[in-house]
C-alpha cells in the first residue's frame, strides 16, 4: 500500500514530522511530543518502555536520566513550575510507575501541568499479575486530573493531544498515559489531530461581565480591603495584571505560600505571607479587613487553620478561581467569580476605582514596622534565618529558589523576598520531602542562565540526594544550600511545643559528610558553621561556575515563628521568643 | 443528614465507575446505592447514586464530580419531583401449600411470585425503597432466606431537569 506522506515543517528548532508514514506506537508517541513542542524528557527506562527508549536513541529530545523515578517526576515538576510549560516524564511499568506516585500527588495538589507516560506489560498479560505489572491508572485515579490506558495504537495521537490539553488548560494538573508494550510495538500510519474535542470539559474560563461588575462594585465599597493572591496568579500568568490592579485600587496584597513571587515581595503594598507561619501584619490584615479578595487562592487550612467560621470575621469574601469547585468550598463567599485570574483582572482593570484605603494602609505599615520577622543573631552560631537572608542579599532576590519541606521551607518563604513570578518553587499542598532538590534540577534545566538555589533540610535532602549525579552528568549548575540542623527540625519543633520535649526519632547526627558525598558525585562541596564562614563560603559557591553543595551547619534548637498552632485562630499567634 | 439521589451522565469508558466511586470515597461520602446502565445516547451511561449529606456538602460533591473528564452532566434529582424505583428478589421460606396465602400478601404490592420450590419461593417486587421495605417486614414472619435489591433507578418527573451549573 502506498501512503501519501506529508511533512510538517519543524518550528522553533524542532525537527520536521512526517504524516502518513507507518510507524510504531513508540515512534508515534515521540512524534506527538515533538508536535507538542516538548524539548526535555525526564525519565528512567525499563522493560515495558524499551520500545520508547529505542525510539529515543539518537533522537532530537534531551532526555535526563535521573537516578530514581521520583527524581525524574519532581524535576519535570520543577521544570513546569519554572516555565509554565508541561513537564514530561517517562517510567517503566510496575515499580517504575509506582515510584512516580508521590510526584504525581505533589503536582496534583499544587496544580502543576505534567504528562506522565508509563509503560505497561503487553495487553495479553494484563490482569495476570505478570512480572512488573501494576494497575497504575487505577492506583493514580485520586491523584491525577485524568488518565488514559491506551488499548490501540491508533488512539495514541488523540490521547496524547488530549493529555497535553487537559494538563495545561483550566486548572492545570498531572495526566497519566499508560501504554502497554504491545501498543508501543504496534504500527499504524501517523496522523495528529488538529483539534481537541472533549465533551463537557471546559478549559477556557473567562468570567461573565456581570460577575466582574459585582466583583469591582464590592471592592470599591471597601475601606479595609486586602487581596489574598494564591498560586492561580502564577499559573494564569497574572502577575502584571495583579500589580496594576492593586496599584490602581490601592489594595494591599497578601501572597499565600503558593502565591509567593506572584506579587513583588518588595512592593510597598506587599504584606507577605499569612497563615500558620505567616507574619503578624498579614494575619492582622485578614482579621481586620472588611473585604478579602481571594485571587486563585483556595483558603487552605494552613491559612484558615480549619476554623473557617472565624476566618476573616469582619470581611466580605470575594473569590475568583478557575475551578468552580473551589468557590465556597472552604469559606463562605459573598461574591463568586468563576474565571482565571488573568482574564478576570484584565476585565476588571478598566472598571476599578481607587479605594478609600489610605488609613488602612497606614495601619498595616505601622504593624509591619512593629512586628517584622525576627530572630536573635549570635556571633559564633549560624542561624538558619541568617542563611536565608544571606541567600536573598547575595542574589538581590533574583534567584529561583526551590525548597524542600520543613523549617527551612518556612524560613525561605519568610526571609527571601521574591520579586518575580515562578521564582519560588516548593511543595505547598502535599508537603513532599525530597521534592526540593530534583525540582531545582528541572528549574535550572529550564533556565540555564539563572541562579537556581535548592534550599533543603538535612532530612529531606537525603530522600533524593542521589540526583547529585545529574549535576555532574549534565552540567547543571544548581547551588544546594543544606540548612543542616542535624535533626528533623520541623518535627523537633512540634515535639518541643506540643509533646513536652519528647524528641522521638528525629536524630540525624549520623548523616553522611555532605561535602564528601558531593565530592563523591563530582560536585564541589563546602561547609560553614559560623556567620562569617557562611558569608565567605557562599560567595565562593556563587562564583563557582558549576554546581555546589553548601553544608550550612546551623543552630539546632531554632523554631519557626510566628506560629499559629493547629486548631487555633489567627489572633492566637505566638510571635516567638526573640 | 439529608438523602440525595444524584444522576450522573458519563462517557461509557472503562474505569469510569471507579473514578466516580473513588471520588465519593475521597470526599468522605458513603454510597448507599448505585445503579449504572445505558442511556438515551449510545456511548453514554447513566449512574444513579443515592447518598447522604447536607446541602452544602452535596453541592461541593457535585462540583467535584464535574471535574472528572468523563462526566457529562450531574443532576441532583432530589431538588425536584422525581420517580424512583427499585427491583428486589426475595426468597421466602415457604412450601407450595402456602402459595395462596402468600399471593394474597404480595398482590397489594403488585409483586409476583416468580419461582416456587419445595421449601422456598421467590417474590419479585418493584417500587420505591419504602414499599420494598414494607413488603420485607410482612414476609419476615415466614422467614427470609435471601434478598437481592438493585438500588434506586430514578428519573425527574415530566420536565427535563436542569443539570447543576458549574
Ligand atoms: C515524605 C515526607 N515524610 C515525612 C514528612 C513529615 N515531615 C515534615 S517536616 C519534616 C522534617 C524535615 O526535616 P529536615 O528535612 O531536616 O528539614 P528541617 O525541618 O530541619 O528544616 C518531616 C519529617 C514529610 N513532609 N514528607
Amino acid at each position: 500500500m502506498s501512503v501519501q506522506i506529508a511533512e510538517l515543517q519543524g518550528k522553533n528548532g524542532l525537527p520536521p514530522v512526517k504524516f502518513g508514514e507507518e510507524v510504531t506506537g513508540a515512534e508515534t508517541l515521540l512524534r506527538c511530543l515533538i508536535l507538542e513542542q516538548v524539548e526535555y524528557i525526564f525519565g528512567y527506562p525499563g522493560g515495558a518502555v524499551l520500545p520508547i527508549y529505542d525510539s529515543l536513541y539518537g533522537s532530537y529530545f534531551k532526555h535526563i536520566l535521573t537516578r530514581h523515578e521520583q527524581g525524574a517526576i519532581h524535576a519535570a515538576d520543577g521544570y513546569a513550575r519554572a516555565t509554565g510549560k508541561p513537564g514530561v516524564v517517562i517510567a517503566t511499568s510496575g515499580p517504575g510507575a509506582t515510584n512516580l506516585v508521590t510526584g504525581i500527588a505533589t503536582a496534583q495538589m499544587d496544580s502543576v501541568p505534567l504528562v506522565c507516560i508509563t509503560g505497561n506489560v503487553p495487553q495479553s498479560l494484563i490482569g495476570t499479575d505478570a512480572f512488573q505489572e501494576a494497575n497504575i491508572t487505577g492506583i493514580t485515579i485520586p491523584i491525577t486530573k485524568h488518565s488514559y490506558f491506551v488499548r490501540d495504537v491508533r488512539d495514541l495521537p488523540r490521547i496524547v493531544k488530549e493529555a497535553f490539553h487537559i494538563a495545561t488548560t483550566g486548572r492545570p494538573g498531572p495526566v497519566l498515559i499508560d501504554i502497554p508494550k504491545d501498543v508501543s510495538n504496534a504500527v499504524a500510519p501517523f496522523h495528529y489531530p488538529e483539534k481537541v474535542e472533549i465533551r463537557a470539559y471546559k478549559s477556557t474560563v473567562v468570567p461573565s461581565d456581570e460577575e466582574v461588575q459585582k466583583f469591582v462594585q464590592v471592592i470599591s465599597e471597601a475601606k479595609r480591603p486586602v487581596i489574598m493572591a494564591g498560586g492561580g496568579i502564577i499559573s494564569s500568568g497574572a502577575d502584571k495584571e495583579l500589580r496594576a490592579f492593586a496599584e490602581a485600587a490601592r489594595i494591599p496584597v497578601i501572597n499565600t505560600f503558593m502565591g509567593l513571587g506572584g506579587f513583588p515581595g518588595v512592593h510597598e503594598l506587599s504584606l507577605g505571607m499569612p497563615g500558620m507561619h505567616g507574619n503578624y501584619t498579614a494575619n492582622q490584615a485578614l482579621l481586620n479587613a472588611d473585604c478579602v479578595i481571594g485571587l486563585g487562592a483556595r483558603f487552605d487550612d494552613r491559612i484558615t487553620m480549619g476554623r473557617t467560621k472565624e476566618f476573616a470575621p469582619k470581611a466580605r469574601i470575594v473569590h475568583v478561581d478557575i475551578d468552580p469547585a473551589e468557590l465556597g468550598k472552604n469559606v463562605e463567599t459573598a461574591i463568586k467569580v468563576t474565571g482565571d485570574v488573568k482574564s478576570t483582572l484584565e476585565k476588571a482593570l478598566p472598571l476599578v476605582s481607587r479605594c478609600d484605603s489610605e488609613e488602612w494602609i497606614a495601619q498595616l505599615k505601622k504593624w509591619q514596622a512593629e512586628y517584622p520577622y525576627s530572630y536573635k543573631k549570635e556571633d559564633q552560631v549560624l542561624k538558619p534565618q541568617e542563611v536565608i537572608e544571606l541567600l536573598y542579599e547575595s542574589t538581590d532576590g533574583e534567584a529561583i529558589i526551590t525548597t524542600d519541606v520543613g523549617q527551612h521551607q518556612m524560613w525561605a518563604a519568610q526571609y527571601y523576598k521574591f520579586k518575580h513570578t515562578r521564582s519560588f518553587i516548593s511543595s505547598g499542598g502535599l508537603g513532599t520531602m525530597g521534592f526540593g532538590f530534583p525540582a531545582a534540577i528541572g528549574a535550572q534545566i529550564a533556565h540555564p542562565d539563572r541562579t537556581v538555589i535548592a534550599v533543603v533540610g538535612d532530612g529531606g535532602f537525603q530522600m533524593t540526594n542521589q540526583e547529585l549525579a545529574i549535576l555532574s552528568q549534565y552540567k547543571v549548575p544548581v547551588k544546594v544550600a543544606i540548612i543542616n540542623n542535624q535533626c528533623l527540625g520541623m518535627v523537633r519543633q512540634w515535639q518541643e511545643l506540643f509533646y513536652d520535649n519528647r524528641y522521638s526519632e528525629i536524630d540525624l547526627t549520623c548523616s553522611p559528610d555532605f561535602v564528601k558525598l558531593s565530592e563523591a558525585y563530582g560536585v564541589k562541596g563546602l561547609r560553614a558553621s559560623t556567620p562569617e564562614e557562611a558569608k565567605a563560603v557562599w560567595a565562593e559557591a556563587l562564583q563557582h561556575d558549576g554546581p555546589v553543595v553548601v553544608d550550612f551547619r546551623v543552630a539546632q534548637g531554632e523554631n519557626v515563628y510566628p506560629m499559629v498552632a493547629a486548631g487555633n485562630t489567627l489572633d492566637q499567634m505566638v510571635l516567638g521568643d526573640e | 443528614m439529608q438523602r440525595h439521589t444524584i444522576a450522573i451522565l458519563v462517557n461509557d469508558q472503562p474505569g469510569v465507575l471507579t473514578r466516580v466511586a473513588t471520588l465519593f470515597g475521597q470526599r468522605g461520602f458513603n454510597i448507599d446505592s448505585i445503579t449504572v446502565g445505558g442511556s438515551e445516547e449510545p456511548g453514554l451511561s447513566r449512574m444513579i447514586i443515592t447518598t447522604g449529606g447536607d446541602e452544602q456538602k452535596i453541592d461541593q460533591l457535585m462540583k467535584q464530580l464535574y471535574k472528572l473528564i468523563d462526566v457529562i452532566t450531574v443532576t441532583n434529582l432530589s431538588e425536584n419531583a422525581f420517580v424512583s424505583r427499585e427491583l428486589a428478589l426475595i426468597k421466602v421460606s415457604a412450601s407450595p401449600s402456602q402459595l395462596a396465602e402468600l399471593n394474597a400478601i404480595v398482590e397489594p404490592f403488585r409483586a409476583t411470585i416468580v419461582d416456587v420450590g419445595p421449601n422456598s419461593l421467590i417474590v419479585q417486587v418493584t417500587g420505591d425503597t419504602e414499599k420494598i421495605d414494607a413488603l420485607l417486614v410482612l414476609l419476615e414472619t415466614y422467614g427470609i432466606i435471601e434478598v437481592t435489591r438493585t438500588g434506586s433507578m430514578a428519573m425527574a418527573r415530566s420536565v427535563v431537569p436542569v443539570p447543576a451549573s458549574v
